[in-house]
């Protein structure tokens, strides 16, 4: 519960508390990059250079600074590492990790363009406001991967944070560019499963009820921004009859000119109040992204399911054609039959031959199925942990999420109290 | 009434007005005498309808009750007067009577006083508009030079304003109030006899009136006929000024509130969607879902502030910065009457004058009382100006630490809804959290710091 005395809903005490508790279990037990590596993304700068194809262009560059957690040898404070990175390095390690964890829900970078904002944010992706909130993001996406089990532990990452020059080109060979499952895109709409896994098939349901979900609040808020926006700023106006109505009042003059100076205060709060705001949409459009990180995970896996499926398929066929061959049967009107009748029967030696080729190649399938379904399962045992993992995350995210958002409306509706007392008083003058 | 009236005329307000000659009283035309006048008893239930019959049956307010609301009054207008307040009247108790001719309202108009012109100490009778127009009419015609409070507006809009709704008929019911209590105060006004029919009479015979109400009219058309002033008192001048800068300045107030209404409205319509969105979230989450219907509620509690904070800016806000609309309109009325008066008495001097010069004449007796008019004239209005200047700051006063509360209150809502739903999203976290200890722990996105 806040306690009633003035200030202390600026401070979000409570939830300052909760980070301190998770800090310290976190510190505990977390075996991850955190823990010798502390990292932040301290500084936006914007810069003009040449791009791939020499084209003159403007961009913001990143300071990212890291020093080890643990002092020194020496027990001096240890000296930070600083190197600047823009959002298309960023991008490209996510894509690298992406390709490399294919079952692990991959943090999301802060949107690279400014999205549901309402009508007084700037749109531009040079604004000082956006390249601050996209700054606060970026920082925060280190901070996810740094503290993920399995991604903290990448090599690549680690050099991303410490080797400004050499980097890119180390990313590049490892090849992970040739791993890209083209399918992934271009087949994710065209092939049917056959046996879906039903957990898979609940979560991506589910991620898309909270993409939409998500989306749609986003759109309202901002809507919703922009009328409270309106009703604080006509208010304003207020400000100004006051002020002139007092020029031709005696006793009155005096109260009535204080408070519209009131009034004009209350409509400037609401600028302050809907730029904090900004931060809790940021907040959730971080999980708005992450929707789109886990259908990947989900999708990765229909894919791996598809193509056990298809191998399935293939040995099957396989062990009904040497079925076929053995007995000499055919069960279906074919245009093996066909030859058959036309040319005449094959002879034993041919037969033989036939059959010795479909034995091998119906060993070397059961072996790819085998495979197959090895490496399935242990996609989904390693993406079912991850899932675990993300879930808890986004529930104690979220509902961080909503009481900061809580603590705003509190701030706003105390900033709102004041304002209208302090006008009062001045009424009370009159 | 320090203003040094001649004559020793009406502005004390001790003697009943019929006593009076008022020198904008035509002398051969002595005052119409009052409506014929049948006292009732204020616990006549069945009071003095003469067509319809009340809907409903009204039982009396009690009289302490009443008289509570009344001392509950004095101490809001802290004015001087108050302590020698002897005329206490109230409105209230709107009631629709249906007839085969009409539909209409009455009102309930209670009367407590120790005056000796009324033969009771208390009175109740019902009234419809029409019977306080007849009473303006009355006063504008018998009290031309002081300023007659304004009624709310006669003409509704067919169609758009529902006259018989519950909200029209409680803001007209508040302004009729309004109306009566400002005549009560008033030292001369409240000593007028049609003021004393209009509260104890059982019928109104308002025929006079209205054949009065011709008369008036032609009358101002008289004196309206092109007369220029010579010389009008510059603080006259300067009145109007500011009542024209004045009336300005409630227009653009009045511009103001409306547009806050609609943008307010227009918020809630909005509000109203994105607490429905946390539900439809509530719904396809597991853990979160208490935590998002508890968001949910937290903003439809918001939205009901928010409604009633519209609805008392409509209700009670609005309608008195549109009485002041109509308060100026009176005051500018009787200030070009004033205006009208100085003129004949001008135009009739000048006549005078060349005549002397011609005839050797002295100045006839009549220019004499037409001076003497103007001055009673000027000072009436003074005094008129006096008392609403004060009202007025009393009234704005009022008004806009009334808003202020308002808005204090709605914030104070929201605030108590947004400070229950912490509560129980952090009882849910400390459970959460001691479960949680056991398990792997991970990362968690810091909270953002403002």
């Amino acid at each position: 519960m806040m306690s009633a005395d003035s200030g202390s809903c600026d401070d979000p005490l409570l939830s300052s508390e909760a980070e301190n508790n998770l800090r310290n279990t976190m510190v505990e037990k977390v075996a991850s990059l955190l823990k010798k590596l502390e990292m932040n993304v301290s500084e936006a700068e914007k810069r003009t250079g040449k791009n791939s194809v020499n084209m003159q262009e403007t961009y913001t560059a990143y300071l990212i600074e890291t020093r080890p957690a643990d002092s020194g040898p020496d027990g001096g404070t240890p000296v930070p590492d600083m190197l600047w990175r823009r959002y298309s390095e960023f991008e490209l390690l996510r894509t690298y990790l992406l390709v490399t964890y294919p079952f692990i829900i991959i943090p999301p970078l802060p949107e690279k363009r400014a999205e549901f904002v309402w009508h007084k944010l700037s749109a531009d992706n040079l604004d000082p406001d956006f390249v601050e909130r996209r700054r606060v993001g970026l920082e925060n996406f280190l901070l996810r991967v740094a503290s993920h089990p399995l991604l903290s532990n990448d090599n690549i990452f680690f050099l991303f944070l410490t080797d400004e020059k050499g980097w890119r080109d180390t990313v590049m060979e490892t090849g992970f560019q040739d791993k890209v499952d083209s399918r992934l895109k271009s087949l994710s709409a065209s092939f049917r499963v056959k046996n879906p896994d039903k957990r898979f098939t609940a979560l991506k349901q589910s991620c898309d009820e909270l993409h939409t979900v998500l989306s749609q609040l986003l759109r309202v808020r901002v809507r919703v921004a922009d009328r409270l926006y309106g009703v604080y700023k006509v208010h304003g106006n207020y400000g100004r009859v006051f002020s002139e109505w007092s020029a031709i009042e005696k006793e009155m003059g005096d109260g009535l000119q204080s408070a519209g100076h009131h009034m004009d205060t209350y409509a400037a709060s609401i600028d302050d109040i809907l730029e904090e705001e900004e931060h809790y949409a940021d907040q959730l459009k971080e999980y708005l992204y992450y929707t789109e990180a886990v259908r990947s995970v989900c999708r990765k896996h229909e894919l791996l399911q598809y193509e056990l499926e298809m191998v399935a398929q293939d040995l099957a066929y396989k062990k009904q054609q040497r079925e076929e061959l053995a007995t000499g049967t055919v069960r279906v009107f074919s245009l093996k039959g066909m030859t058959t009748k036309l040319f005449g029967q094959e002879s034993q030696e041919q037969r033989e031959q036939r059959l010795s080729t479909l034995e091998q190649a119906i060993g070397e399938c059961e072996e790819l199925l085998k495979e197959k379904n090895q490496e399935s399962q242990d996609f989904i045992q390693a993406a079912w942990k991850d899932i675990e993992r993300f879930k808890e995350q986004k529930d104690r995210d979220l509902r961080e999420a909503l009481i900061s958002y809580a603590i705003m409306q509190i701030s706003m509706c105390k900033k709102g109290i004041q304002v209208w007392s302090n006008a009062k008083e001045c009424f009370n003058k009159m | 009434m320090s203003v040094g009236a001649p004559r020793g005329l009406a502005s004390s307000g001790q003697k009943p007005i019929t006593d009076i000659i008022h020198p904008l009283c035509a002398a051969d035309e002595p005052l119409s005498p009052g409506p014929q006048v049948t006292v009732s008893t204020g616990r006549d239930k069945d009071n003095g309808m003469t067509n319809g019959t009340p809907v409903e049956t009204s039982s009396p307010a009690s009289a302490s009750s009443l008289l509570n609301r009344l001392q509950l009054d004095d101490d809001l207008d802290g004015d001087a007067s108050s302590e020698t307040r002897d005329l206490f009247v109230t409105v209230d108790d709107p009631k629709k009577h249906v007839s085969t001719m009409e539909t209409y309202i009455t009102y309930r108009i209670s009367t407590k006083t120790t005056r000796i012109e009324f033969d009771l100490p208390d009175y109740s009778v019902r009234r419809r508009y029409q019977d306080f127009d007849w009473l303006r009419i009355k006063l504008e015609d018998s009290q031309p030079t002081h300023l007659i409070p304004p009624l709310p507006e006669k003409f509704v809009m067919k169609g758009v304003v529902d006259r018989f709704s519950e909200e029209f008929v409680e803001t007209r019911m508040k302004a009729l109030d309004k109306f009566l209590k400002r005549v009560a105060d008033h030292p001369v006004l409240s000593f007028n006899p049609h003021l004393n029919a209009f509260l104890t009479a059982k019928d109104l015979n308002k025929r006079q009136g209205l054949a009065l109400l011709t008369k008036v009219g032609e009358s101002v058309k008289y004196v309206a006929g092109g007369y220029k002033l010579r010389a009008r008192p510059a603080e006259y001048t300067a009145m109007g000024e500011y009542l024209d800068s004045f009336s300005g300045k409630l227009g653009t107030m009045d511009r103001i509130t409306q547009r806050i209404l609609k943008e307010q409205s227009e918020y809630l319509t909005e509000l109203r969607e994105y607490g429905s969105v946390y539900s439809s979230w509530a719904a396809v989450e597991d853990e979160l879902q208490r935590p998002l219907e508890g968001v949910a509620s937290s903003v439809s509690t918001c939205c009901r502030a928010m409604e009633e904070l519209s609805e008392n800016t409509s209700q009670d806000f609005l309608p008195v910065l549109r009485e002041y609309v109509l308060y100026i309109e009176s005051m500018k009325n009787v200030m070009r009457k004033r205006d009208q008066c100085q003129a004949e008495y001008e135009g009739r001097l000048e006549a005078a004058v060349v005549r002397r010069q011609e005839e050797r004449t002295p100045i006839p007796a009549d220019v004499e009382k037409c001076q003497d008019k103007v001055e009673c004239f000027n000072a009436d209005l003074k005094a008129d100006w006096e008392r609403w200047q004060r009202n007025k700051r009393q009234d704005f006063k009022q008004l806009l630490t009334g808003m202020a509360d308002k808005n204090i209150s709605y914030y104070e809502k929201c605030q108590s809804a947004w400070e229950s739903l912490i509560t129980v999203l952090q009882e849910k976290q400390t459970e959460d959290k001691s479960i949680l200890r056991q398990e792997e722990p991970f990362y968690q996105a810091p909270p953002v710091r403002y």
